[in-house]
């Protein structure tokens, strides 16, 4: 039966609304210290990606030029995460109000949300919500209007050098990197792009203050962090809980006391087999903290009636056609992976093909364009490692 | 001037003509007509002064955007992997066996298309389906049929209120 190991947390979807009294706050405070409170505070980005938000919006407001632009990336596509959604479905205001402090800080009149098409019966009552927040900006003196900007089924456009060609009017492929958003994002001009939960965030930390966000979570993984569990569990949903958790302990409390792995951070994550999970921790990367595996908050769990075989194909299958297909690759990777398990499985290539697999896969992740091609080598690589018998027979 | 002259202007017209506009323009005429047809995707780009090539281009990568004909009602049932291990499958076999096509077929009445499409964020609640913009959570079988009928009987309706 499901424990309760970990402390959950209310500090997101808690039913509260301090938006005008945060806006007239952060008015009267410089720029530089609006910034140094968010990093002090540790929040990084809750995309996955892990960069440091406060750190973001110092790069933006130091970029040379008139024109920037915020932008809240709800392009939310990673398989297993659906937390972006709830967040805008509940408490979109905090989100909007972190996202105008941004448009103060570093100087934007323009922002958008970048909406996923999957998520479009959210747009009327997102549009309500944004009317009411364009009365707050002329209330409190702050020339910073949102619009909505829908795609259209795309799991690339969630990296953001291609939601800005996406934006463009362009296929969405990658951009080079650099230069980075903070230089030329949308249109070339400086912009930051944070995730939804990340602006959510933010307005916790004007609200409560850094220290209080800090206090949360372990070094290098500071706060909450709301987590989408799915899979095999009793209790799927949406839970906001302390950042820095041992997999363990998730395991007991939200496991169905069968598990055999957990993919941490979606089909672009890392799998986990049960002989692992005392040993890892999820959060980022950090000299104390041991393995840990960083995650958008795709938590998705096996018992051990689930062959992984079927979990990789469904990844693979997820990769070969969300992969833009710019370079080679991960267009031609993805795709012989693919059929490479399926060879193996078939018994038409020897067992030890999955080592050419291996180090194909290694392969794209130093020669992907983007973080797409990069990191199908992490779900590839932990499931065929972990699971290899399953792979075979 | 023919109807989708017309709409691709109109959406031109709210949407602007830059760079910027060729999405939402894009998915106006999704929303109006099911698909981008190639005299749509022509228009198009004659309105934005760009190359039609450049507009089948963009059209094309979208999964959204189709540049086939598609029924009044579109069908996306999520494929991916917490909808697959709870049984997307069995759904799939329902639609198929009550509206009497195949995955990727259109009805003889031009009423709906059932397709498959990646991830729609309803993990904890799968398997689960798009009805045009709706989600659609906790399938059964049965519940999948319940939702049907009430689009057939919808429909039905509106035809006989036509034919009034």
């Amino acid at each position: 039966m499901s424990k309760k190991n970990l402390k959950r947390l209310d500090l997101i979807f808690k039913n509260e609304y301090d938006g005008e009294h945060i806006l007239m706050k952060t008015m009267e405070k410089p720029n530089q210290e609006i910034v140094n409170e968010l990093i002090i505070s540790g929040l990084k980005g809750r995309g996955g990606a892990g960069y440091p938000t406060g750190l973001k919006w110092k790069l933006a407001s130091e970029a040379a030029g008139d024109i920037k632009y915020v932008i809240c990336n709800a392009d939310e596509g990673e398989p297993g995460t659906f937390k972006d959604r709830e967040i805008l479905t509940q408490v979109p205001h905090k989100v909007l109000i972190g996202m105008a402090v941004c448009a103060k800080v570093i100087g934007a009149h323009e922002g958008f949300i970048y909406l996923r098409g999957e998520y479009k019966f959210l747009m009327d009552s997102l549009l309500e919500v944004i009317d009411d927040f364009h009365v707050l900006m002329n209330k409190v003196g702050l020339d910073f209007r949102v619009k909505i900007f829908k795609g259209s089924g795309a799991y690339i456009c969630g990296e953001e050098s291609a939601l800005f060609e996406s934006m463009e009017g362009h296929r969405g492929e990658p951009r080079n990197k650099p230069p980075y958003p903070t230089q030329a994002g949308y249109r070339n001009m400086p912009t930051v792009i944070n995730n939804v939960e990340t602006l959510a965030h933010t307005y916790s930390i004007f609200k409560y203050g850094s220290e209080k966000f800090r206090d949360l979570g372990v070094q290098d993984s500071r706060g909450s962090k709301v987590f989408s569990v799915s899979g095999d569990t009793p209790i799927p949903g949406i839970y906001e809980l302390e950042f820095g958790m041992s997999l363990q302990k998730f395991v007991e409390d939200f496991g169905d006391g069968d598990s055999k792995a957990v993919q941490v951070g979606g089909a672009s994550g890392f799998c986990v087999p049960r002989k692992r999970f005392d040993k890892t921790m999820i959060g980022y990367q950090g000299k104390l903290t041991g393995v840990s595996l960083p995650t958008g908050g795709s938590m998705m769990i096996f018992n051990s009636s689930r062959s992984m075989y079927n979990v990789l194909h469904n990844y693979l299958e997820f990769f070969v056609e969300e992969s833009c297909g710019q370079c080679t690759p991960c267009r031609v990777g993805t795709q012989q992976l693919l059929l490479g398990i399926e060879a193996v499985k078939k018994g038409q290539r020897p067992s030890d093909y999955l080592d050419k697999l291996l180090s194909l896969a290694e392969n794209m992740r130093v020669t992907s364009k983007c973080g797409l091609g990069q990191s199908v080598a992490n779900s590839f690589s932990s499931i065929v490692e972990n699971f290899k018998e399953e792979m075979i027979y | 001037m023919t109807q989708i002259t017309n709409l691709v202007k109109s959406l031109a017209d709210r949407h602007g003509r830059y760079n910027e506009s060729l999405l939402p323009i894009l998915q106006g005429v999704v929303d109006e007509n099911k698909f981008l047809s190639e005299e749509a995707m022509v228009e198009i780009a004659r309105e934005l002064d760009i190359s039609a090539a450049r507009v089948y281009g963009t059209a094309s990568f979208y999964s959204f955007l189709n540049t086939e004909p598609m029924g009044k009602h579109v069908i996306r049932v999520c494929k991916t992997i917490t909808c697959m291990m709870h049984g997307k499958n069995h759904i799939i076999q329902e639609i198929e066996k009550t509206l009497k096509i195949k995955l990727g077929e259109t009805t003889h009445d031009g009423k709906f298309t059932l397709v498959e499409t990646n991830c729609l964020g309803q993990c904890h609640k799968g398997p689960a389906m798009l009805i045009n913009d709706t989600p659609y959570t906790n399938l059964t079988p049965e519940k999948t049929r319940e939702i049907l009928q009430s689009f057939i009987e919808n429909e039905a309706l509106s035809s006989t209120t036509n034919l009034n």
